[in-house]
């Protein structure tokens, strides 16, 4: 929200924060040195708001090829005994969890965290998955904070941590946290030298039965930290009987769940931000009064299932307790228990049923018929006009060609902004190896031709091992690599295809064309704005053998008009018949672009100006030629 | 005093900047001493889908992100279709509404497998549903101030205009200069100033 408030050099001051910048700052509070990200939403924000002061702070801030790369440089800064700061989403931990798992028997020597974004909901990832169940496997510690305060306040409390520990710290923050704002108070930013050096008696190795024995230890030391970590909070009653379990924002939720209910002061709340180890002590002096406990958490139940085996190895202290969540089927919203995010409502409707009282929100009645609202390429994305290239190729070629899908913008195409073309849909970098198996099944007797897209932060990210396997085996596969020049979804950060690094310092880019030369793949290239060679290049690729490459090239639609005077389209009322061309309303029936609008009144086709980007591909298709572009250059 | 929270729910279409509206209102109450909390369901970053951002605004003990269904003091909306919606979830007799009257026409609309409703017969519906109501040619009023693209700032004005929040619209205008760069200020300055008059003079 605001990048001065980030820098403020005024300990005690209080600013306006997002939850990303919250932790930035935190960080800056630690004194990290090295930062380094692959790009996800919901995190995105902290990496891009410490490169930008990073020149202030004397830091090195990168977006990495990949999680795993970024974990391993992020790593390495801390052999080096500088703290560090490795930043994914929860999908980018699944990629970096081979190294992670080593690096958790290792363990570090400078501070060391890892922002998690946990995204419950799905809001901005195809999964949502949890990082807790991951991070317990890994025999990391996990601290999660419920306020932007806390984001800030955690992000230095891990630090600490891990270096006291000597093992990184996982900081779990959920796309609420990341994407929400607060008023924070800042505290002091150190100004210390700082100097790398790998002494040669330090060893980190991950290799011995010893060092899984040191890694348990980590481990109880972390839970002994966390019976007297200050962020874990009870509110009254004291020895409640009822009890709510919780971290995150959840356990706002259930405060004010309770509150609605006029429960509160009855039901005690104990938040846990030390959610992995768990703090036994404190946990077994509550469930030793209680005899009925509610778990709130976001997405799994995590500490329903930690809480209950605690209870269960302590049952002669604790007594019989009930307990109610995801597990028993009481805390659960529309979708079902441990489906979909947690909010205040589910959380009132959840402890009224549990707690036998009655609840009836405000409420407006109807709303069930109203349209429903897709997700959309954006006007003038690129990708439309390739999906509608491969569409129509795969419609000529007439063999039902296959169309294997991977993580970008173009993931939309599994849907009606995409033609519905996409059959699979997984992880970065997975329909290549998805299309390396698929192009070996001819022997089986498979006719269809298959085809995987991807786009160009995929490929440096994930693809090239799914690539050169396919290429060695001859894999029949065609692999249409949409270049929009970008890593588009999560904000325009840059990639190693592009000329500048996250710092904005010249980088040493590595050339697509380059690298398929070096390979011996292969390769076309093409423009998507010029559908018909496309086709035509699609085509022709359909009919060759063994695995190719298509370089579709064109920037990001939303990044072409930064700055610039957008290209005019509009439609010229003469040549536009309306219903009477017989072309069944192509720009906006078929071309499904959100600026190729229906002017109901003249019963023609119109552009809705204030959101077309200008690219001119619905003026190219029109069959009337009736779409007019006015270019600016 | 105020009845605390104050909670604002701003809905709209990927694109209309609608989360930074929601970072103006925010950084503002910050400004004039209060506390807030927000929460942003952005779906895919992508324009086309559907964008909600809740602000809470108070000054006495803490809430989470969330506004709970029912219970929103006003909704901005910056698309008819979308404030309607968000009104059903969060909306009850006594919320505020303030809306863009410019439609977003959804894809299963212009592929005519939806039909989206008059936006006449929104108005009404909503005119019906709460007390008070604003529709704004939201868009209409940014292109006047320079681009249609300021519209977000327009609907903050309209917001500022109403009188609702606990504080006044020199914070907001200190905000918009704080958070703009240089040759948007005036521009978003003149459209939260157009949206403030439209509502102020109906209040007044």
């Amino acid at each position: 929200m605001t990048i001065m408030g980030v820098c403020l050099d005024k300990p005690g001051a209080r600013v306006p924060l997002t939850g990303n910048e919250a932790v930035a700052r935190g960080a800056l509070e630690a004194g990290v040195a090295f930062v380094a990200s692959y790009p996800g939403s919901p995190t995105a924000e902290v990496p891009g708001t410490l490169a930008r002061i990073a020149q202030q702070f004397d830091l090195y801030v990168e977006w990495s090829s990949n999680e795993k790369v970024a974990m391993e440089g992020a790593a390495a800064a801390s052999f080096a005994g500088l703290r560090s700061l490795a930043v994914m989403k929860v999908d980018g931990l699944n990629v970096a969890m081979d190294f992670a798992s080593a690096l958790s028997i290792s363990g570090c020597r400078g501070g060391m965290v890892i922002m998690v974004g946990d995204d419950p909901g799905s809001h901005s990832s195809i999964r949502e998955e949890d990082s807790r169940n991951i991070c317990k496997v890994l025999h990391f510690p996990v601290l999660e904070p419920s306020t932007v305060q806390m984001a800030k306040d955690l992000t230095l409390a891990a630090f600490n941590l891990s270096e006291s520990l000597g093992v990184p710290v996982v900081l779990r923050c959920v796309s609420r946290i990341c994407h929400g704002n607060g008023a924070v108070l800042l505290g002091e930013i150190p100004r210390q030298e700082r100097k790398a050096s790998f002494p040669q008696t330090e060893r980190m190795i991950a290799f011995s039965i010893q060092r899984h024995a040191l890694q348990e230890e980590k481990l109880a030391a972390a839970a002994r930290w966390a019976e007297d970590c200050s962020f874990n909070r009870y509110e009254e009653p004291q020895d409640a009987e009822k009890l709510v379990i919780s971290s995150g924002p959840s356990a706002f939720y259930a405060r004010e769940g309770l509150q609605i209910l006029g429960l509160e002061g009855s039901i005690g709340v104990l938040e846990l931000a030390s959610v992995w180890p768990l703090p036994h002590k404190l946990l077994l002096k509550h469930l030793k009064h209680a005899s009925e406990v509610v778990f709130a958490e976001d997405v799994e139940p995590f500490l329903e299932d930690n809480v209950m085996a605690l209870a269960a190895l302590h049952w002669h202290d604790v007594g019989p307790i009930k307990f109610y969540g995801k597990r028993s089927g009481h805390v659960a919203g529309p979708d079902g228990p441990g489906i979909g995010e947690l909010n205040p409502e589910i959380m009132a409707a959840s402890l009224a049923r549990i707690f036998h009282v009655s609840y009836q929100r405000p409420k407006i009645e109807g709303g069930e018929n109203l349209p429903s609202r897709e997700l959309a390429l954006c006007p003038g994305c690129p990708h439309r006009a390739s999906m509608w290239a491969i569409k129509t190729a795969l419609e000529l070629d007439g063999r039902e060609g296959i169309l294997l899908g991977d993580i970008g913008c173009f993931c939309l195409g599994i849907g009606r902004t995409g033609y519905y073309l996409l059959q699979t849909l997984h992880c970065m970098g997975g329909g290549i190896g998805l299309a390396s198996g698929m192009g070996q099944l001819s022997r089986f007797g498979l006719t269809q031709p298959v085809v995987t897209v991807l786009g160009d932060s995929t490929f440096f990210h994930a693809a090239l091992p799914g690539l050169i396997n396919a290429h060695y085996h001859h894999a029949d596969m065609l692999c249409v690599l949409l270049d929009n020049g970008t890593t588009a979804m999560t904000g325009h950060q840059p990639h190693p295809g592009c000329e500048l690094t996250a710092l904005g310092e010249p980088a040493d880019t590595v050339p697509l064309e380059g690298m398929l030369n070096g390979m011996g793949i292969p390769y076309s290239l093409g423009d998507p704005y010029n559908v018909e060679e496309t086709i035509n290049i699609i085509c022709r690729l359909l009919q060759e053998e063994g695995t190719r490459v298509l370089i579709l090239r064109r920037t990001c639609a939303l990044l072409a008009v930064k700055g610039k005077t957008k290209n005019r389209v509009y439609v010229d009322p003469q040549k536009c018949i309306g219903d009477e061309c017989g072309c069944s309303r192509f720009c906006s029936r078929v071309f499904s672009c959100p600026a190729n609008i229906w002017d109901e009144e003249n019963g023609r086709a119109k552009i809705d100006e204030t959101l077309c980007n200008g690219c001119g591909v619905c003026a190219d298709l029109c069959p009337k030629k009736a779409i007019i572009v006015e270019r600016t250059v | 005093m105020f009845q605390e929270p104050i909670n604002i729910v701003i809905t709209g279409v990927g694109g209309q900047g609608n989360v930074l509206a929601a970072q103006v209102i925010a950084v503002s109450a910050v400004e004039a001493g209060y506390l807030v909390s927000s929460g942003e369901t952005s779906g895919l970053a992508q324009r086309g889908g559907p964008v909600m951002t809740h602000v809470r605004v108070f000054c006495r003990q803490n809430y989470g992100p969330l506004v709970p269904h029912g219970r929103a003091t006003v909704v901005i909306g910056f698309e008819p279709l979308e404030t309607m919606r968000v009104l059903f979830d969060y909306g009850n007799r006594g919320t505020v509404v303030i809306s863009n009257d410019r439609p977003s026409y959804p894809l299963g609309c212009l592929q005519c497998e939806d039909s989206y409703p008059e936006v006449s017969l929104i108005k009404d519906g909503i005119k019906n549903m709460v007390q008070q109501s604003f529709f704004i040619p939201a868009s209409e009023l940014a292109a006047q101030a320079g681009t249609s693209l300021a519209a977000n700032m327009v609907m903050t004005g309209c917001l500022a205009g109403t009188g609702l929040l606990p504080f006044g619209k020199e914070f907001f205008r200190s905000t918009i200069d704080k958070l703009f760069p240089n040759k948007l200020k005036e521009l978003n300055l003149k459209a939260f100033e157009l949206g403030f008059d439209q509502v102020f003079q109906q209040v007044v």
